[in-house]
């Protein structure tokens, strides 16, 4: 835009800026969810220096700012991917299988807290967690149990898990061994990121050195086995979970990514031959404007950095894809048919931004884990969202408002800032160590625990508009029995299988992990023989030790 | 019973690492004035009855969202009586289903069950509240 027009337009606003000196604001704070002030007026006058082809480009185009495909959800949709898991292989089964012929695209394990921790369900540490959160796996059994009538080529999966990400992977690559199907046709995603389980998630097992030799050890079998499977996702979910802002989120995530091509590249192996599988994993906050402009900054910094700072040249390497799941931190267990409503327009957000795949959270998600009808709506609101309402016909439509380039660039500045600080204090894992991480994500969580708590922060139905009326919301139990149940079929394993074969395994896997073999090879053996998670942890926690966390508040 | 600060240890039993809440709620408690000790993740039962001893506290604030609070806060309370330490004050935050909530507080397990949506002031007054009557009485 010329000069001229630029001084008439600062003139115009000088004459508005007047007329608003007379007028009354609401006493809601004019700033983001994350506490970040907003503007109540943008105009070219904040995108001056914004240059269409270096900073936006186009789709499926360096800096993939608009999305990392030419035709974006004119090609495909997101894949619409409902997080799910609750007592035993069985019962979960039943659950896959109703979503998938409920319309749902890929599927995504939710693990119990023991599997999550490496523990069997008859460790004394699982007493009373069995199949709460998730569901229980301990071994080759249970997995090929989940997966049951779902060819694993016709599916992907995505599995939350992280300090034995690799355990639960070598299951479910023998699961689809047991099924006849090559390592080759195998796709999905396991979570694996174990820097933001010491950030914010806090289910880890090993010390940072050994967890990070596991990922690379993963990375490289991928790239030779297993070439459709994306080998971590690097999320931010669970920092904004932790209570995070949104450039906190942003800035954390991508420092982990960093972190990660560093330590593959560190392992002797070549950016441009792992890279391709690194896939990301954001939240989608209430915040509407601001979430847009998170994953459009997110895309942009990671192109630019791996193009910059880490030489990748092959355009799969620089092009962030993430999944994104809607805030459960915005829920509100006080009439949780709201919740549908928020949810709602935060999976527009997501879409907006450009989101490869999306869970969207049940409305009783606060309360436990969701029940079938509250999943089914949650499910609905995507397919309203992608098939009624034309917001997947066109590419990256908020592009060009002042706003929105305005507040991605500032997004961008803020996470710059803080990789700057990461880098003085020596790197993420020492920043881990030093508690910089979980000192700024508990810090805005107390903050915006006292806005809600002042009624700054308005919750709907919390905070503002309380009614007190009694719920009446079905919500899903977990039968007791589940844990006894699956107690009894660990134990059955436990004295059918070949004891000598398993004792034989784990020691072979022992003495690789005290020496440097990529150890993936030699846990698909012990999984192979049936050797259960707890044993397989036990075994490398032997070598490895066990992390410690220091706390703090 | 001089004036003192109100001790209390704030503790996440069990398997699950959500600790937003529980480090919000220990900040919250200090700055109201308490004394707080927070145990830091995953602590077995009996870790947390021995803390419990140890600091000599007043109040013991659990915080489960794994959904094993039905194993774990009977279990923390048995320990706690045990240990000859009956009378503290046995709070419990969390994903708590409400028939659970009540059941805990029927029972004895638990003087009180705090969910999503209380404020962190409500959690304060409760407590000066009853260490009030407490010295009174």
């Amino acid at each position: 835009m010329d000069l001229e027009k630029l001084e008439r337009i600062k003139e115009l606003k000088e004459v508005w800026e007047k007329e608003l000196e007379d007028l009354k604001e609401r006493c809601e704070p004019a700033e983001t969810v994350s506490g970040q002030p907003v503007k109540i007026l943008y105009t070219p006058l904040d995108t001056e220096n914004l240059d269409y082809e270096s900073d936006l480009g186009f789709p499926g185009r360096y800096p993939y700012t608009r999305g990392v495909q030419p035709n974006m959800y004119r090609g495909r949709l997101w894949t619409m991917r409902q997080f799910s898991g609750f007592g035993d292989a069985y019962d979960s089964n039943r659950r896959y299988r109703y979503l998938l012929e409920q319309g749902q695209t890929g599927l995504s394990v939710a693990f119990d807290m023991p599997t999550l921790m490496g523990y069997d369900s008859d460790s004394d540490r699982s007493l009373g967690e069995v199949g709460r959160c998730g569901v229980a796996i301990d071994s080759l059994e249970d997995m090929e149990i989940l997966f049951d009538q779902i060819p694993l080529d016709q599916v992907t999966t995505s599995m939350t898990i992280n300090g034995p990400a690799a355990i639960l992977w070598c299951m479910y690559l023998a699961t689809a061994e047991k099924q006849g199907i090559s390592l080759d046709k195998v796709g999905g995603t396991i979570q694996n990121d174990i820097l933001k389980e010491y950030i914010a998630q806090k289910s880890w097992i090993f010390p940072p050195e050994p967890s990070m030799r596991l990922i690379t050890d993963i990375f490289e079998f991928a790239t030779d086995h297993v070439p459709k499977w994306n080998t971590i996702s690097i999320s931010g979910y669970h920092i904004r979970e932790a209570g995070s802002t949104a450039v906190q989120e942003l800035a954390f995530t991508l420092a982990d990514g960093f972190a990660y091509v560093e330590a593959g590249i560190n392992a002797g192996l070549d950016v441009d031959r792992f890279a391709p599988r690194l896939s990301f994993f954001f939240n989608s906050h209430i915040d509407f404007f601001e979430e847009i402009c998170k994953y459009r900054a997110a895309r942009r910094i990671w192109a630019r950095r791996m193009k910059e700072k880490y030489g990748a040249k092959d355009p799969r390497s620089l092009k962030m894809r993430f999944h994104t799941q809607t805030a459960g931190c915005s829920l509100t267990a006080q009439e949780p048919e709201n919740n549908i409503v928020r949810t709602a327009y935060e999976a527009l957000s997501a879409v907006l931004g450009g989101t490869q795949s999306l869970h969207t959270n049940s409305m009783d998600e606060v309360l436990a884990l969701p029940s079938e009808k509250a999943v089914k709506i949650a499910l609905r609101t995507q397919q309203v969202l992608a098939y009624e309402t034309g917001v997947a016909n066109t590419i990256d439509p908020l592009a060009g408002s002042y706003f929105i380039e305005a507040v991605t660039d500032k997004m961008e500045a803020e996470a710059e800032k803080y990789f700057k600080r990461i880098d003085e204090l020596g790197g993420v894992l020492p920043a881990i160590d030093q508690g910089f991480f979980q000192q700024e994500i508990a810090d805005a969580a107390y903050e915006f625990q006292k806005a809600v708590d002042r009624g700054e922060q308005v919750l709907v139905g919390v905070n503002r508009y309380r009614t007190d009326e009694p719920m009446e919301l079905e919500i899903l139990k977990i039968d007791p029995e589940v844990e006894r149940k699956q107690l009894e079929r660990l134990k059955r394993l436990k004295e059918n299988r070949d004891g000598d074969k398993v004792t034989a395994c784990l020691e072979e896997l022992k003495r690789c992990a005290a020496a440097s073999d990529n150890l993936i090879p030699k846990i698909l053996d012990a999984v192979r023989a049936y050797a259960t998670e707890g044993e397989i942890t036990a075994t490398l926690k032997e070598v490895f030790g066990e992390y410690r966390e220091k706390p703090l508040f | 019973m001089e004036d003192r600060k109100i001790r209390v240890l704030v503790a996440k039993p069990g398997l699950d690492g959500h600790d937003r809440g529980v480090k919000v709620v220990a900040r919250g408690l200090r700055d109201a004035g308490m004394e707080v000790i927070y145990t830091g993740l995953h602590q077995t039962p009996q870790q947390v009855a021995e803390t419990a001893l140890q600091e000599d506290v007043d109040v013991v604030g659990l915080s489960v969202l794994s959904g094993a609070h039905m194993t774990l806060v009977p279990k923390i309370k048995e320990l706690l009586i045990e240990n000859d330490l009956k009378d503290v004050l046995l709070l419990v935050g969390g994903i708590v289903p409400e028939d659970d909530a009540k059941k805990l507080m029927a029972d004895g397990h638990a003087d009180r069950i705090f969910t999503p949506g209380d404020s962190i002031d409500s959690i304060t007054a409760y407590i000066f509240d009853w260490f009030k009557q407490k010295a009174e009485s």
